[in-house]
């Protein structure tokens, strides 16, 4: 597979104001290099995110969701981070028996220190949700059968619903 | 809406349903004599001998009120959906089948290929030596025979047609149906507004938990019981004593029924105004009651070990959280390898 048939997966970041954005931040400001894949959405907090914005992401389209916040006792708003630590494990659970793979939302704590660190989590998770390939995740079909809705133009959904394809320079 | 001076006509049909809903509805007590006097059935499978041949000689729109329960899980369900969408002039998806798939619809954790292996072939008192799964046609000598398609995903009523109503409830309690009744029989006699057109009917604004009698206190807890777990002390709220109740998710009308004999809430009535998915509501209030917090300087890795020992106690997540609306969810279904 050439570099531009290469699956580029679309990742929504939910960061927060005070630490995960600050060092989305340091990254650029250091010009720190991370894959272009992920979009980036600031919350006040954490503690703001709504499962339903994980939810609609992937039901829209995103092939994978980083939640950030800041590391457990600096929270901003003191312990917002635990409630979103709390609804992070519950989703997590739920989203495996709906057939998403855990790697496909990540939670991920980052001070406004941590730029690098913020720039490691963002290529490794691009990575791992390019190994596992679109999720493509379908819509409400008329007859029962679902439809093989083909964003990526990566192929249709039926592929993404048995094995993930593994691109050849993504293996190991 | 009535023409010529004759009573305006009232239908009720089940799709992927149980009969819960007409059992409710019929348990409106005395209110069935007003009915009675104010409608002429033309449908109605549960009570009367009405065949589906009635339906389809009838003009579009003669139907002035068509209360359609149960979920879209056949073919032939979702013909019928298409029927009683022409032939009638208010559409309404009653009870929690209809509007949010409800139990029908948590076959979408699973795939077409599962139920039938489950039912046909697995069942422990199941005698099926040669393996026979229905099929759509058979050849028989007296000719061609035809069964519904059975569909892979389970779908909510308005996924298929235009829907005017939504009556939640599983099933919707009986003075909810009256009420509803009263509303739509003042515009059909006396000309009285109906309400905007995708209302939901029978339900109130609030959370369950305005309406349950049971004493709350901001109290957090470190783990959930299941229901044969503990035994509920009375006059208590039931999630602070760990028992999962999904009141505080779930829309008011029902009067709290589960909760006052100490069984949770299970979000029959659906969400609350506003909210897209009542699951990932559900999640958040569940979550936000777990006792684990921590200090700075914590170890993260034990912290998300007590935090997922806490939320290991709900077995079920998916299950649990989209007890009543799969169907109508954001992701709808479970991604599934056999996904045919």
């Amino acid at each position: 597979m050439s570099e531009s048939e290469r699956f580029e997966p679309l990742i929504i970041g939910f960061t927060c104001n005070w630490c995960s954005y600050r060092a989305a931040d340091l990254a650029g400001t250091s010009r720190m290099k991370y894959p272009p894949n992920v979009r980036l959405i600031r919350l006040m907090c954490s503690g703001r995110l709504d499962p339903t914005f994980v939810l609609k992401a992937l039901a829209n389209g995103a092939d994978g969701v980083l939640i950030t916040g800041c590391h457990p006792g600096e929270c901003h708003y003191l312990e917002q981070n635990y409630k979103a630590m709390r609804r992070y494990y519950l989703l997590r659970a739920m989203l495996t028996q709906m057939g998403i793979e855990p790697e496909r939302v990540r939670l991920v704590w980052a001070s406004a220190a941590e730029g690098a660190r913020f720039a490691e989590e963002v290529t490794r998770m691009v990575e791992d949700v390019r190994r596992l390939g679109p999720l493509n995740w379908p819509a409400i079909a008329a007859d029962g059968a679902e439809p093989a809705a083909s964003r990526n133009g990566h192929g249709p959904a039926a592929a993404a619903e048995t094995a993930p394809v593994v691109p050849e320079e993504a293996k190991p | 809406m009535s023409t010529n001076g004759a009573k305006p006509k009232l239908a009720m049909y089940w799709a992927a349903s149980c009969g819960g809903c007409e059992i409710a509805t019929l348990n409106i007590g005395e209110h069935i004599l007003t009915v009675d006097q104010v409608f002429d059935l033309a449908f109605f499978p549960c009570i009367a001998d009405f065949k589906v041949s009635d339906v389809e000689g009838y003009p579009d729109g003669y139907i002035d009120l068509c209360l359609f329960n149960g979920a879209i899980r056949s073919s032939e369900n979702e013909h019928m959906a298409h029927l009683l969408r022409r032939k009638s002039k208010i559409l309404v998806a009653f009870g929690s089948c209809a509007y949010e798939g409800c139990i029908p619809a948590l076959a979408n954790l699973t795939s077409r290929q599962a139920v039938l292996r489950t039912v046909y072939l697995d069942n422990p008192s199941l005698d099926n030596p040669s393996g026979v799964l229905p099929q759509t046609t058979t050849p028989a000598p007296e000719g061609e025979l035809t069964l519904p398609a059975f569909y892979h995903t389970v779908k909510t009523l308005d996924q298929v047609v235009d829907v005017d109503y939504y009556v939640p409830g599983c099933p919707p309690e009986s003075h909810q149906i009256w009420a509803v009744l009263q509303t739509v029989v003042a515009a059909l006699t006396e000309g009285a507004p109906l309400p905007p057109k995708g209302t939901i009917l029978g339900a109130g604004q609030v959370a369950v938990c305005e309406e349950c009698p049971l004493a709350r206190h901001e109290k957090t807890i470190p783990r959930f019981y299941r229901p044969y777990e503990i035994v509920p002390k009375p006059g208590l709220c039931l999630l602070e004593q760990g028992l999962v109740c999904l009141g505080p998710a779930t829309v008011c009308g029902c009067g709290a029924l589960c909760p006052r004999v100490g069984m949770g809430c299970r979000g029959c009535y659906g969400p609350l105004p506003g909210v897209v998915d009542q699951g990932a509501r559900i999640l958040t209030a569940l979550a936000s009651v777990i006792d684990v917090t921590g200090k700075p300087g914590d170890n993260e890795e034990e912290l998300a070990r007590r935090v997922q020992d806490a939320v290991s106690t709900i077995p079920d997540p998916a299950g649990l959280f989209y007890y009543f609306s799969m169907a109508h969810s954001l992701l709808h279904r479970a991604r599934v390898a056999d996904n045919q």
